[in-house]
């Protein structure tokens, strides 16, 4: 049914325009920055999640739980909300560039492809740590324990117990991270400073809505996709399986990591990866707030479409996630974000067009493809959680003969209820903040949160639609934070 | 859970109060202009006045949806159409002649399509705020001469009307040194956005300087916001000519109420209305009759303008002579 959501719409642009077009000069020069800017970004994230993740993991300090949760904004943050954020804190005119100016020091810019990594950096950073610290998390108290108890050094602890979790995790992180930088276009855009930072999306752009060349749009998005599933394959093939074995699912205090200086080294992390992270939040909010008192009835509506698409986005992408929640699984789902918005929602529209009216359509199919979007991410926070429990307990299931059903109650679903948490928030939070198909499935009185900033924005209302920004954030904050505190509840059985 | 059944609820009773008439108009219009602040309602409050009939607004993407649904598409009219998409729409044969009576249009060209009617205009121009700016540019050519730290923020032609109408503006002005002068551009661009909203974002954001806009992107500020400190800058080498158009669908199944309906853009109501509604200066109205604050507004003596056919030629040349003096 996957691969059918997938392909079937591909097909449908293929057929009606006659094959493939070729490619030019053009788009080969946009293709390899495409992958450069994404492989950079991507690395840059995984190196600096292992520092955070470690020192959240190993910490206990008052107010850390919602350190966790406010570290996760920026990857739910709608794209133009998060840009105008990082120029307000990185920009000519913004506040770092303020400070430096008054002691004399340099400017900075953030135009070019400086700029792109940061922003990438900037969203897909706090999904890097969340995905280690949840691996973290999932060695067994037991062990750390162990390694107390038998005396091991810090760097024989690392190599015994941490790096094998950064091994089986980092090569996921570094592809669902590469493949999202992949698709991107209004970050790369906005903040590459020109025609030197044009991605394979743009490209997918012009040809569709400028050039109407579906030809060359369809060949671009094949290629596009299959980037993706060659990453997704070298992540699985990289990847070694690998569990720590069973142990109790409660948290015990820590013995390790105790020295000065790794208490100073975990708070210097801490503190860098929380002020960059949050400060251009900040900014947002404080730019924003007055705008607020400026939302009509329009923004009000359009904010329940948006809550009603993620609560079905979120409740199709779990379903989807338990039935695929295999590594396998987690490879083919890849190809959901690899896959062009724009090639995805034009070929949904070929597809549905001769059956139902597309603008009665609108918000079903909104929610199916953000559904398709975030299941990746699902997946990948998932499936390490689903197959340790399969290899842990999988053999004692057989030898109890569990019924399928009670596999899932009494085994996979206490053990995934902290995954499948936080699954459910983010894919609850992304579908807030997904424009994707929308633009040829529009309905005036169905809009959605983020069409209506860019409906505002477009008729010179720029204060209502940072107001209506901000209210998307914290609905999207909300509910993230929401699903999320469900899975940490209770988590042990 | 309650907001949840609230905007379920919601939900169900738009549906159901949009079946409630029987005569409906069937109106493709960009994105922009359906929100409560954007041109769509007073069309449609005005139009309904006269018709007794239901339009119904279709927002979203005009040509590409239109080419993907042929001539099974259900629209009747569309409008928000831009010259660079003409020639490709004409060529579609999906659109027939309007039929309107066009004496009565007051634009700065010469207009005799049979096919695309024009409601509102504008140029392109850099938009400046008096108090960070003192010395604005004069001329095109003290633009590009300008001292690299006269912050610039342009859209992409790839993905921006208004960025492909620069691209054209500067061909116009420029033919074969068009490359050159965006070379000497380059520095003073901060960035280039992919669409109009997000470049206005950043100037009204204090990113930059002077923002690539329209003429009547003042007019907004003096009249909404008692605001006289945004100006264009105008250029005596001409500013490139910006018109949206409206145009009847062949197929349409209301080809009276389409007729009606372009015979209204061209009325004393919908052009009086216009000038406000949606910041452009309305096709069809004598200047002693606009708002005052388009009567302050700075425009052009020259205007720029490539027809259809010529635009098509030069496109591709413009947009790369746009990316090479870019990436020098």
């Amino acid at each position: 049914m996957l691969a059918l959501l997938l392909v079937g719409p591909l097909l449908a642009v293929l057929q009606r325009a006659d094959g493939f077009g070729a490619l030019g000069p053009a788009d080969w020069s946009a293709l390899r920055f495409t992958v450069l800017q994404a492989a950079l970004s991507a690395a840059l994230s995984c190196a600096l999640a292992v520092p955070v993740a470690r020192a959240l993991a190993r910490r206990r300090f008052p107010g850390r739980g919602l350190l966790v949760a406010a570290l996760g904004a920026p990857f739910i943050l709608p794209v133009i909300v998060a840009v105008l954020g990082l120029i307000a804190l990185f920009g000519q005119a913004g506040l770092l560039n303020a400070v430096l100016a008054s002691v004399g020091g340099p400017r900075i810019d953030i135009y070019g492809l400086q700029g792109i990594l940061l922003a990438h950096v900037f969203f897909n950073l706090p999904l890097a740590v969340r995905i280690l610290l949840h691996g973290w998390q999932d060695i067994p108290a037991e062990r750390f324990r162990l390694a107390a108890s038998l005396g091991l050094s810090d760097w024989a602890r690392f190599k015994v117990l941490e790096a094998p979790l950064i091994l089986r995790l980092l090569p996921g992180a570094f592809v669902v991270i590469f493949v999202i930088c992949l698709t991107s276009f209004a970050v790369a855009l906005t903040l590459g400073g020109g025609p030197r930072a044009t991605t394979l999306e743009l490209a997918i752009y012009q040809a569709m809505r400028f050039d109407f060349d579906l030809a060359r749009a369809a060949s671009l998005g094949i290629v596009q996709l299959g980037l993706g599933i060659l990453a997704g394959a070298l992540a699985l093939w990289l990847a070694p399986a690998s569990g720590f074995g069973a142990g109790r699912l409660d948290v015990l205090p820590r013995w390790d990591g105790q020295s000065p200086m790794a208490r100073a080294s975990d708070t210097v992390w801490l503190g860098l990866a929380a002020a960059f992270l949050l400060a251009p939040l900040a900014l947002i909010i404080g730019k924003s707030l007055p705008g607020l008192a400026l939302l009509g009835p329009d923004t009000w509506r359009a904010a329940g479409h948006s809550m009603t698409i993620a609560v079905v986005s979120t409740a199709l992408c779990l379903v989807w996630s338990l039935a695929l929640s295999t590594r396998r699984g987690a490879l083919w789902s890849l190809g959901t974000i690899a896959i062009s918005p724009l090639v995805l929602g034009t070929g949904l529209f070929l597809l549905l067009r001769p059956y139902v009216n597309p603008f009665d359509a609108a918000l079903p199919v909104t929610a199916v493809v953000n559904a398709l979007m975030a299941l990746p991410f699902a997946l990948r926070i998932v499936v390490p959680a689903a197959e340790s429990a399969r290899a842990d307990y999988g053999r004692l299931a057989a030898s109890l003969c569990l019924t399928p059903l009670a596999w899932l109650r009494w085994v996979l679903l206490p053990r995934l209820k902290r995954p499948l948490g936080f699954a459910a928030g983010l894919t609850a939070a992304l579908a807030m903040g997904d424009l994707g198909v929308i633009a040829l499935f529009a309905d005036p009185d169905r809009a959605t949160l983020p069409l209506q900033v860019y409906r505002l924005m477009g008729s010179y209302q720029m204060e209502a639609a940072g107001g209506a920004a901000l209210l998307l954030l914290v609905l999207s904050l909300g509910l993230f934070v929401a699903c999320d505190r469900w899975g940490q509840a209770n988590a042990a059985p | 859970m309650k907001a949840l059944t609230l905007a379920a609820g919601t939900l169900l009773a738009t549906t159901v109060a949009a079946h409630a008439q029987s005569e409906i108009l069937t109106v493709y219009a960009p994105d922009y202009f359906v929100s409560e602040w954007g041109p769509g309602p007073k069309i449609e409050e005005l139009f309904e006045a006269r018709c007794d009939c239901d339009l119904q607004f279709k927002p979203g993407d005009l040509l590409p949806r239109i080419l993907l649904e042929g001539e099974r598409t259900e629209a009747d009219v569309v409008i928000g159409l831009n010259t660079d998409v003409t020639k490709r729409a004409r060529e579609s044969g999906l659109f027939a002649p309007h039929g309107a009576d066009m004496s009565a249009l007051t634009l700065p060209i010469d207009w005799q399509d049979a096919v695309f009617l024009p409601f509102n205009y504008s140029h392109t121009a850099f938009i400046y705020d008096t108090t960070r700016v003192s010395d604005a540019p004069d001329s095109f050519a003290a633009l590009v001469e300008a001292p690299d730290d006269l912050r610039l923020v342009i859209q992409d032609p790839r993905s921006s009307i208004s960025g492909l109408a620069l691209a054209l503006w500067v061909q116009a002005v420029y033919g074969d040194g068009a490359a050159e002068a965006w070379a000497k551009l380059a520095p003073k661009i901060v960035t280039v956005t992919r669409g109009w909203s997000e470049a206005y974002g950043l100037f009204t954001d204090g990113e930059a300087d002077m923002v690539l806009s329209f003429t009547t992107s003042p007019a907004y500020h003096i009249i909404a916001e008692g605001d006289d400190t945004k100006r264009a800058a105008i250029f005596p080498e001409g500013h490139y000519f910006m018109v949206e158009l409206a145009a009847t669908l062949a197929t349409t199944d209301q080809p009276d109420l389409a007729a009606d309906f372009m015979a209204f853009i061209l009325s004393p109501d919908f052009q009086g209305m216009i000038a406000t509604g949606n910041w452009s200066i309305p096709a069809a109205l004598p200047t002693a009759d606009w708002p005052d604050g388009f009567k302050a507004l700075d425009l052009p003596e020259t205007v720029l303008f490539f027809s259809e056919d010529e635009a098509a030629a030069l496109r591709d040349t413009a947009i790369e002579a746009w990316r090479q003096g870019l990436t020098q």
